[in-house]
C-alpha cells in the first residue's frame, strides 16, 4: 500500500458548546507509525472516535484506507483495527474464546489456526483457557491487541496503549508496536508519554485544547525548540560570579552554583566554551549538554511542562 | 444474512455468560422453583381459591419464571455498555442490533427453559391441567411472545441505567408486578386499590389466559387484552431500547 493510510483536513468536533477539535489536519503514510501526542482532555481520544467511525465529525472530512469515514462507514471498519484506552475484552469468556469470537464476527477462514497463532505470538498461550477476568493488566493489554489483530487489520488504532502499564509490560507493547509496523501495517497511537512517541513515532503530531500546535518527526520537533544548553557547576561563589561576569546570556543558579548557558552543544562550541572560561582561570566542577527533549519542546509549544498538564 | 450471523454468534457470547455465572441460572431457574415449593406447601394451605391451589397457581408461576430471569439481562446489557467491548464491535463491521438480539433472543430461549423446569415441577407437585394440545401450543406462544416482549423492555432498562446495579435494580417492578396481580390469589380477595390496579395490570389478563388455557376455557376478551398488552411492552421496549441505544452507543 502506498501514499496516505489515513487524512484528515478540518475536523472538528464539538459537544455542546464545548470545542474539543477545532480543525484538525493529518496526513499519514501508510506503513508507518504516526503519534498524536496530547495531555488529557487535548482531544486524542475523540480524534480516535471520529477516524474509527465511532462517533460524527461536525465539521470537515477524513479518509481512512482511502475511505470517507462520514460515507464508507462498512469500508472504513473493515480496514481498521481498534484498541481503545480500556481493555475492551469480555472478562466471561477465556482469553481463546475472545479470539475466536472476534474471528468469527470477522469470518476469519481457519479461525483456529490463527487464534493458536496469535495466543502464541503474544504470550497467552498458557492462560488461552482461563477466564480473562483473571488476567492482569498487562495480559488483558496484550489479549486486547491481539483481538484487533484478528483478521489483519492495514491500519491499527492504539489508544493510550501503555497508559497504566508497568515498565515491562510498557517495553513488551513497544516491541509489538514495532513488529506491527515491519509487518506493513500503519498505526496510529496516542500517548500522553514524550518518550513513548519518541521511541516508537516516525511522524508526532503535537495537540492541544482540539488543536494541532506542531508537526513533524521527533527530530524535527526537538529543533524547533531553542532548549539546546550547557549546564556548568562551580567550586564556590566566587568562582560563580567570575563566570557570570563573562558569560551574560547565561541563567545563574546561587543555590546549586551553577550556569546555564544557552548556545549550541556541537564540539567546537564547546571547546571556545571551555577555553574561554579557562583564560580566565575559572575552575569548574561538573559540565553537562542538554540537548532538548520533547518535554521542552511541548513546554515551548504550549507553554505549560508536561507533569502540570498530564497530572 | 450477514446480521443474522453476527446475531447467533452474539447468542453463543450470551450464552456462555449465562452458563459461567451461577448466579443467573439459580435467579432464573432455581429461584422460581423455590417459589414454587413455598407457594403451595407453606403459603397455599391458607388460600381458598375454589379449585386445587397447584392447579391455580400454576399459571402465576409460569410468569414469575419469566419475569426473575430478566434482572440478568439488565446487568448484562449495561455491562456491555460500560465495559467497552461495544466500542470494540462498533467498530467493526458488525450489525450493531446483533448485540441487542443475541441478548433478547438469550433471555427468551433462558426464560422457555425456566418456564418448562417450573411446568415439570408443577407436574410433579400435582398440577392436572385439562388442556388440549392447541391450548398448550397456544399457551407456549403466549409465554414466548411475554418473553419475548419483556426482554426488549429489560434490554432497554439496561441501555438506558446508569450503572449494572441500578439496571437490575430496574427490573425490580417486572419482577414484583405478578405478586400485584391474580398470579398467586383472586384480585378479589385483595383490598380495594391493590384489587384494582391488579384489574388492570398487565400480567393480570396473561395470567387469566394462561390459566384459562391451561385449567379452563380461555376468554376471548382477556386474551386479545394479554397478546396486546405483550405487543404493546415489546414495541415500546424495541423503540426505547434502539433509542437509547444510539445515543450511548
Amino acid at each position: 500500500m502506498n501514499g496516505s493510510a489515513i487524512t484528515a483536513s478540518g475536523l472538528r468536533k464539538t459537544f455542546g458548546r464545548q470545542v474539543v477539535l477545532d480543525g484538525i489536519d493529518l496526513d499519514v503514510p501508510a506503513g508507518s507509525i504516526f503519534s498524536l501526542l496530547g495531555p488529557n482532555g487535548a482531544g486524542k481520544t475523540t480524534t480516535v472516535n471520529l477516524l474509527t467511525t465511532l462517533m460524527q465529525a461536525d465539521g470537515g472530512t477524513a479518509r481512512v484506507a482511502g475511505h470517507d469515514i462520514a460515507a464508507e462507514t462498512k469500508a472504513v471498519r473493515k480496514a481498521i483495527g481498534v484498541t481503545g484506552q480500556f481493555a475492551a475484552v469480555d472478562e466471561l469468556l477465556t482469553g481463546r474464546e475472545n479470539l475466536r469470537l472476534m474471528a468469527d464476527l470477522k469470518r476469519v477462514p481457519d479461525a483456529d489456526r490463527v487464534v493458536t497463532g496469535l495466543l502464541e505470538r503474544f504470550d497467552l498461550a498458557d492462560a488461552a483457557p482461563k477466564l480473562a477476568a483473571t488476567y492482569s493488566g498487562g495480559m488483558r493489554r496484550k489479549l486486547d491487541l491481539a483481538m484487533t489483530l484478528v483478521g489483519r487489520p492495514q491500519i491499527i488504532f492504539l489508544d493510550e496503549p501503555t497508559t497504566g502499564l508497568d515498565p515491562r509490560s510498557r517495553r513488551t507493547m513497544w516491541d509489538i508496536v514495532r513488529e506491527l509496523v515491519a509487518d506493513g501495517v500503519t498505526i496510529f497511537l496516542t500517548t500522553q508519554y514524550l518518550d513513548e512517541a519518541d521511541q516508537l513515532a516516525g511522524r508526532i503530531a503535537v495537540l492541544d485544547h482540539g488543536r494541532i500546535v506542531a508537526h513533524g518527526s521527533p527530530a524535527e520537533l526537538k529543533r524547533q525548540v531553542r532548549g539546546n544548553h550547557v549546564r556548568l557547576r562551580f567550586p564556590d561563589h566566587t568562582q560563580l560570579e567570575a563566570a557570570a561576569g563573562i558569560l551574560p546570556d547565561a541563567t545563574r543558579d546561587e543555590h546549586d552554583l551553577t550556569l546555564r548557558v544557552p548556545g549550541d552543544s556541537d564540539v567546537r562550541s564547546l571547546r571556545a566554551l571551555l577555553d574561554r572560561l579557562d583564560t580566565h582561570g575559572i575552575a569548574i566542577e561538573e559540565f553537562a549538554v542538554h540537548t532538548p527533549d520533547l518535554d521542552d519542546v511541548f513546554l515551548a509549544l504550549t507553554g505549560r511542562p508536561t507533569a502540570e498538564v498530564t497530572q | 444474512m450477514s446480521a443474522v450471523t453476527d446475531s447467533a454468534i452474539m447468542l453463543r457470547r450470551n450464552f456462555k455468560h449465562t452458563l459461567r455465572n451461577p448466579v443467573t441460572v439459580f435467579n432464573a431457574v432455581l429461584f422460581p422453583i423455590v417459589m414454587a415449593l413455598m407457594f403451595v406447601y407453606v403459603l397455599g394451605g391458607a388460600f381458598d381459591v375454589g379449585v386445587k391451589y397447584i392447579n391455580y397457581v400454576t399459571p402465576g408461576l409460569i410468569i414469575m419464571a419469566v419475569s426473575y430471569g430478566l434482572g440478568a439481562t439488565a446487568t448484562a446489557v449495561n455491562a456491555d455498555m460500560t465495559t467497552g467491548i461495544i466500542n470494540r464491535f462498533k467498530a467493526m463491521d458488525v450489525s450493531r442490533a446483533a448485540v441487542l438480539t443475541g441478548h433478547v433472543v438469550e433471555t427468551t430461549l433462558r426464560a422457555v427453559v425456566a418456564v418448562a423446569a417450573i411446568v415439570g415441577v408443577a407436574f410433579a407437585m400435582g398440577f392436572r391441567p385439562a388442556a388440549s394440545p392447541v391450548d398448550w401450543l397456544a399457551a407456549a406462544g403466549l409465554v414466548v411472545l411475554l418473553a419475548f416482549a419483556a426482554s426488549w423492555l429489560t434490554v432497554a432498562l439496561g441501555l438506558a441505567a446508569k450503572s449494572a446495579e441500578s439496571a437490575g435494580l430496574g427490573t425490580v417492578p417486572l419482577i414484583m408486578l405478578p405478586f400485584l396481580s391474580s398470579a398467586f390469589s383472586p384480585a378479589g380477595t385483595m383490598a380495594t386499590g391493590v384489587k384494582q390496579f391488579a384489574e388492570y395490570q398487565p400480567f393480570t389478563p396473561i395470567i387469566e389466559t394462561l390459566r384459562g388455557l391451561l385449567t379452563g376455557t380461555p376468554s376471548t376478551g382477556t386474551a386479545l387484552a394479554a397478546v396486546a398488552w405483550c405487543a404493546g411492552i415489546g414495541l415500546a421496549g424495541y423503540l426505547w431500547a434502539l433509542r437509547s441505544f444510539k445515543r450511548r452507543a
